[in-house]
């Protein structure tokens, strides 16, 4: 075991100060040392894309990086999107187009696509589906994905 | 037996109960579950395929600060023990041979597939766990490793299981009819030989246990994301030597099943509740990927050598099969997925000859046990090939051949006489197959696109292709599920089963059965799907089951309740029966909707504390119900697809895709189609995309999402075109069919036919699956050469 390490890491709008090993993952840092277990790891080598982050607001692998990295910055994860009385629009179309089947893979689909809805507000299918080319997910086949990224869009960009 | 049922919310899209939670991060899956004190495990796995093992020094991470223990197969002691056989011996097949050689929990004196665990660390976190791991020596001699199926079985191959004296792990062959004396007759007789490679099951969760041992309580509580919840809890309380209801098993939520955890006694599931009880702390192993690639269990490659004997105007006379099953390096889960390959194979035909035969085979690979589509999808592929070869020699259109030897509607039930691998005869219970066809070829525009568009494309210089082929899925075999309904005091709903769930939506689509009924508020019904200490009968969740076997459960409970309800209703409203209603969660006059009594209220009611009840009828707002189907209710469709290759990448771009399914009775279209969805996205995957390549020595060479190719967001079609017919069943009141795996099963078929197609201007067969763009221009390029 190596020696600990002090971190300040501001989550979902929250300091938490932790003494970590310098090997701990980021993915496990939130899951088990925060307990925000939305976060979800299918594959802890970078592929899959369900354990994704926003890290200083962009979108990250969390699995990919150290707790010791994110000392001093500032991480979002699903838990910050909505509430289940008060869903984020994007969550909300997820709902309402059933694009989601068992839920694995989802936190890491929304972080991704609340982030890229911001920058794309009027997206097409291409750009949907190559947006979500670095998430996987086994149940849905993706196409209501698609659906629910454009629903979202759409009544983000309405209002 | 089927009734018309008019419906308030059964066939209606409801949004999912569910999902608020899982949207949120609100959901509990197993890794999220913490206890105070526990333990975390990890396993030492044999990097050999098949190796003697010499002895494993475990010293070092035994001395591992924060490590607690570590456990081989000799420290286990007299715990050490195989099995159990998860699926019984086909023994209702005349003249089966089947040789149990079911899993161990941890490797003894022999290695047979590479990532058998030979160790197991139990430390305070996974981080000191994993650490041990490269503390461990193990002295392994390699022993030369078998994985070809057909050489397995010539004499003086590596032996798998040396005390077999084979690697033969089953001969079963079936018949109807006279096979032979239909080819003696036949004008044409088509043979060959079909590969279909393996694929992993690959849900985004990999398996994960947490178990807890109170020895105060002296019970036993398992948190684990099985398809079969009360299979596995009685399996540990035999293992444990407890009594049932001293083993709890809680179903968190599941992040995909597939098949692969439908398995109750994996190595972990045998051994840490043991050592939970033994080293009495709470003990929790999360799968890695790479492990889930290496040591779980996946699915099926198989070798068929194949015949179909016809008339020279396209009838079928007769088809032969002898295939060989790759089951690995061992086989708990019986013969489930080649008994689903047989019966399956004439599909939707009419096929008066037919011999099947299987050859079960032991190798140094992983074990196979069903994955979404687990074995229908081969037969299915077999078959269709067959014909595409039979209309290729007789120079008939492929449509045109299928709807030739198609079952007809008034044939249906159709007994098939062959046993499935719920061990009773198959039978084609429902259904219009050449509607099924005939509604694909509308949709894709078949004569338009082959009188006119592919003539232009190819005029173009455009490898453009169709494909059309059927299927049909096996689905809701027995032996039963049940299911307890009870109204609470608050008006809520409460349905108890034991079929567990990896995304189907069983917490609405059971609730809106129940909403039918009772006359409530979908959101109002809450389902929990995977208790044992609040309901413990019931197989599981597999082979298309859910909404078929455990829903017909859920629907009969839900009625008796509905029953009881207007009786204790009409005694307090002082009105019959007949001319009361459930509406809004309260029973009322039809015509005086004032005079009414919630469903909260009247729980109450029937559960007094202090009077009496009346003889004969049970307290409460409750009743529980079982179904149990005599055979299975067999789903179908038709996948027609058109698809352009890359004459320069050989890359295959979908350019249209339709699929036509038969379910039944719909409970919920929305669930449905995009159950449909994901198996098509399996279904490609198995055909252009997915396959676990192992080398001679039995190492899996692509154990990670870096390697193994699962279908993305970009490689699916952009819209998949879904057609729907109902034809209910009449094995259940609702005549509800199974269809999970229906997306998986046509697509390697349908790419086939299309990809030749397409690719006009060479003559070549495709035979093996799945394909990539290297393999299918390697083909090219040798039918070029000749």
């Amino acid at each position: 075991m190596s020696k600990k390490v002090d971190i300040k890491v501001t989550v979902n709008g929250k300091l938490y100060e932790r003494s970590v090993e310098p090997r701990m993952l980021l993915s496990d840092f939130i899951r088990h040392e925060l307990g925000l277990t939305g976060t979800h790891t299918g594959c802890e080598h970078g592929v899959c894309g369900t354990c994704t982050v926003w890290f200083d607001g962009e979108p990250v692998r969390s699995c990919l990086m150290f707790a010791v990295q994110a000392d001093g910055h500032e991480v979002h994860t699903v838990e910050s999107l909505g509430t289940p009385d008060n869903l984020h629009p994007l969550q909300q179309a997820f709902m309402e187009k059933h694009a989601l089947q068992c839920g694995f893979c989802t936190p890491g689909m929304l972080m991704t696509f609340a982030h890229f809805i911001q920058r794309h507000p009027n997206p097409t299918d291409e750009e949907i589906r190559e947006a979500m080319a670095g998430n996987l997910c086994r149940c849905t086949g993706y196409e209501n994905i698609v659906e629910a990224v454009k629903l979202a869009a759409q009544r983000m960009a309405g209002k | 037996m089927t009734t018309e049922v008019k419906t308030k919310v059964i066939g209606k899209s409801v949004w999912r109960n569910e999902d608020p939670r899982l949207l949120t991060g609100m959901a509990q899956f197993v890794d999220d579950i913490e206890l105070p004190g526990m333990l975390h495990a990890a396993f030492y796995r044999s990097d050999y395929a098949h190796a003697r093992i010499k002895s494993i020094d475990v010293s070092a991470a035994r001395a591992r600060p924060g490590v607690v223990a570590v456990y081989t197969a000799e420290d286990f002691g007299d715990y050490w023990h195989v099995g159990p056989l998860q699926v019984p011996p086909p023994l209702a097949i005349k003249g089966a041979q089947f040789n149990a050689r079911p899993l161990v929990p941890i490797a003894k004196d022999k290695v047979r597939y590479s990532g058998e665990p030979l160790a197991v660390v139990l430390a305070e976190s996974r981080y000191i766990a994993e650490d041990a791991l490269a503390d461990i020596y193990a002295d392994l001699e390699p022993l030369p490793a078998v994985t070809d199926m057909e050489k397995a079985l010539e004499p003086g191959a590596p032996l798998v299981h040396d005390d077999l004296g084979t690697n033969l792990a089953a001969d079963v062959y079936q018949q109807v009819g006279d096979y032979e004396a239909a080819k003696a007759k036949a004008d044409v007789v088509i043979a060959r030989r079909f590969f279909k490679d393996r694929c992993a099951g690959g849900a985004m969760e990999n398996r994960g246990i947490v178990c807890a041992w109170d020895e105060k309580a002296q019970k036993m509580t398992v948190w684990c994301g099985t398809q079969a919840p009360i299979p596995m809890r009685n399996a540990i309380a035999k293992n444990l030597g407890l009594s049932e209801d001293q083993v709890r098993l809680v179903i968190p939520f599941i992040g995909g099943g597939f098949g692969p955890k439908v398995m109750t006694s994996m190595p972990d599931d045998v051994l840490l509740p043991w050592l939970s009880r033994k080293l009495n702390r709470p003990i929790k192993w999360i799968e890695d990927r790479r492990e889930n690639f290496l040591a779980t269990t996946s699915e099926r490659d198989q070798i068929h050598y194949a015949e179909i004997a016809l008339t020279k105007d396209g009838k079928i006379l007769g088809v032969k099969d002898v295939f060989y099953h790759n089951t690995g390096a061992y086989d708990p889960y019986g013969m489930t997925v080649p008994l689903n390959t047989q019966t399956h194979t004439l599909g939707q035909y009419d096929v008066p000859n037919f011999y099947t035969q299987i050859k079960m085979v032991f190798t140094n690979k992983m074990v196979v046990t069903p994955v979404r589509g687990a074995g229908r999808n081969y037969g299915v592929f077999v078959m269709e090939r067959l014909m595409d070869l039979a209309a290729k020699e007789l120079k008939m259109d492929p449509v045109e051949i299928r709807m030739k030897n198609l079952i007809q509607p008034h044939q249906l039930p159709y007994k098939t006489g062959i046993i499935g691998q719920d061990f009773v005869e198959n039978v084609l219970d429902s259904g219009d197959y050449p509607a099924s066809l005939k509604k694909a070829v509308e949709m894709i525009g078949y004569e338009k696109f082959v009188k006119e568009e592919q003539p232009r494309l190819r005029a173009e210089g455009k490898w453009v292709g169709i494909g059309v082929v059927n299927f049909v899925e096996g689905t809701a075999v027995g032996p039963y599920e049940g299911a307890r309904v009870t109204v609470g005091n608050n008006g809520k709903v409460v349905v108890l089963t034991g079929c567990s769930t990896q995304g189907q939506a069983h917490f609405t689509t059971f609730a809106q059965l129940v909403a039918e009924q009772l006359g409530v508020d979908v959101k109002d019904v809450h389902v929990t799907t995977g208790d044992t200490d609040q309901f413990h009968w019931g197989a599981g969740t597999f082979a298309s089951r859910g909404i078929t076997v455990a829903g017909s459960a859920v629907y009969a409970a839900a009625t008796k309740v509905r029953a009881k309800a207007l009786s204790l209703a009409s005694k307090l409203l002082e009105t019959p029966e007949e001319e009361l209603e459930l509406a809004d969660g309260v029973v009322r006059v039809a015509d005086l909707p004032s005079k009414f009594i919630p469903l909260g209220e009247l729980a109450m009611k029937a559960n007094p504390t202090r009077g009496t009840i009346e003889p004969g009828v049970e307290p409460g707002l409750e009743a529980t119900a079982y179904y149990a189907p005599p055979h299975g209710a067999t789903g179908y469709g038709t996948n027609a697809i058109i698809l352009e290759v890359d004459k320069e990448t050989f890359d295959v771009k979908i350019r249209r895709f339709v699929f036509v399914h038969d379910c039944g009775t719909v409970v919920n279209p929305m669930v449905a189609e995009a159950q449909i969805h994901g198996g098509v996205q399996m279904g490609i995957g198995t055909a252009f995309f997915e396959q676990l390549v192992y080398d001679d020595n039995g190492q899996l060479l692509n154990a990670s999402f870096q390697d193994y190719l699962m279908p993305k967001a970009t490689d699916m079609p952009m819209k998949m075109e879904l057609g729907h017919l109902s034809v209910p069943s009449p094995l259940n009141p609702l005549g509800l069919k199974g269809l999970g795996e229906a997306g998986a099963i046509p697509p390697p078929a349908a790419y086939a036919q299309a990809i030749e197609n397409a690719i006009h201007d060479v003559d070549f067969e495709i035979l093996d699956m799945p394909l990539n763009p290297s393999r299918l221009y390697e083909l090219v390029k040798a039918a070029r050469k000749k």
